[in-house]
């Protein structure tokens, strides 16, 4: 082993802070954040795509419902705060499959147009 | 040597007789400031000009002139793109010669006036019109993602984007990049890259920052102290043959034209001295 063989190791043993890791991860942090703002549209569909699953199961105060977006420590969160007013005693069938799937299929035709889904109605398939 | 006596200004542009297709119009973008958009335009311009085609430089950072610093033409600026835009003087008047490189060309921007005050139709009209008569046209886009920049694109029908491996400067460019859409198949350049930091994890690397903008690489620039002493003396380093950067500019003005060469990379190669350094200098 050569010198210079023997100092690469000792640096890696050593250890140097790595601030280029930390770099990239603040940036994927704060994409993830941008993203999120710049797709109003897609969050407001998701909260009822949320609120759709959760009403299977018990009965939620829709208007008090409250997402957030957070920063903790080392993740980015989602956040949802569904104030319940009553449990089911049986889950209500699931509603959205059939529908969805019919949904899918056009908006992929919408994609495939070029045109981006712009009602509130349309998931957000195809869009990261 | 350039003469002492060359007409100022007198710009004679290629004139072909008869227009067979229009040009490229390719505006060079990054959101951020100092990323070296401006650099970039007058190299690459230089680089695409030495090959041979015909090339027109467009300063659109109205109200920050500064590509005529960098291709050491402040001087001979008589007119410029809102003289043009406003139909004051012919579109020839503020052409003006570069004085390095033939079939280079530029249009600088106006210093005293400000970037609202560009009409958007009339700027298309003008990137089509130079279209008409060179093979490329390169719009140096000012920073920003307001009116300047919607100026700067409109004529566009593509894109570079420069970026730096910097946390700011990568998440502007994702902005700008999410701006443009498809349309403008925006490539990347990434800029400034110091392999030294990056070899010991101190910088982004450029699979960092394309993990991220997932952009085609045009190619990589080092930052490298010639790029300072150019910008000093007025000369593109794409003028000289003994630089890394300059070797860069060219390989990608060749992709830009569409050869098939690699894309320029920076690699670092570690002496004794650095290893040595890095375990006894401690971390920072």
């Amino acid at each position: 082993m050569t010198l210079n063989e023997v100092l690469t190791r000792l640096n890696r043993i050593f250890g140097r802070e790595n601030s280029g890791a930390t770099a990239k991860e603040r940036l994927r942090l704060v994409l993830m954040s941008d993203h999120l703002s710049l797709a109003p549209d897609m969050i407001e569909q998701m909260k009822q795509d949320l609120v759709a699953v959760v009403s299977r199961y018990m009965e939620v105060d829709r208007d008090k419902i409250d997402v957030r977006f957070e920063h903790q420590d080392r993740v980015f969160a989602m956040l949802a705060n569904v104030p319940i007013i009553s449990v089911n005693r049986t889950p209500s069938p699931p509603m959205s499959r059939p529908r969805r799937r019919r949904r899918r299929k056009s908006t992929v035709q919408q994609d495939l147009q070029g045109t981006q889904s712009s009602s509130g109605t349309q998931p957000a398939a195809g869009t990261a | 040597m350039f003469p002492l006596r060359e007409p100022y200004d007198v710009a004679q542009p290629p004139v072909s007789a008869a227009p067979v297709k229009l040009g490229r119009a390719i505006v060079v973008t990054s959101g951020k400031g100092g990323v070296g958009k401006t650099t970039t335009t007058a190299n690459l311009g230089t680089a695409l000009a030495k090959r041979g085609v015909s090339v027109a430089l467009v300063d659109a950072d109205v109200g920050l002139r500064n590509l005529d610093i960098l291709l050491g033409l402040e001087s001979r600026i008589r007119y410029h793109l809102l003289d043009v835009l406003e139909e004051k003087v012919e579109l020839d008047d503020a052409l003006v010669r570069d004085k390095h490189t033939p079939n280079l060309y530029l249009l600088a921007a106006a210093q005293s006036r400000e970037k609202e005050e560009v009409d958007t139709e009339s700027m298309r009209d003008l990137i089509e019109e130079l279209r008409e008569r060179f093979e490329y046209v390169l719009i140096d886009c000012p920073a920003g993602i307001e009116m300047g920049f919607k100026n700067a694109v409109v004529g566009a029908q593509e894109a570079i984007v420069v970026c730096t491996p910097e946390v700011s400067a990568v998440r502007d460019v994702d902005r700008v990049v999410g701006l443009l859409g498809n349309a403008f198949a925006p490539k990347l350049i990434i800029n400034r890259v110091r392999p030294h930091l990056v070899h010991k994890g101190k910088m982004l690397s450029v699979e960092d920052v394309n993990s991220i903008l997932r952009l085609p690489l045009l190619g990589v620039i080092a930052d490298e102290p010639d790029v300072i002493v150019s910008t000093n003396k007025g000369e593109p380093l794409a003028l000289r043959s003994d630089s890394q950067a300059a070797a860069a500019y060219h390989a990608i003005a060749a992709r830009v034209a569409g050869e098939d060469v690699p894309a320029p990379m920076v690699e670092y190669k570690e002496t004794f001295m650095d290893k040595l350094g890095s375990l006894l200098g401690g971390r920072r």
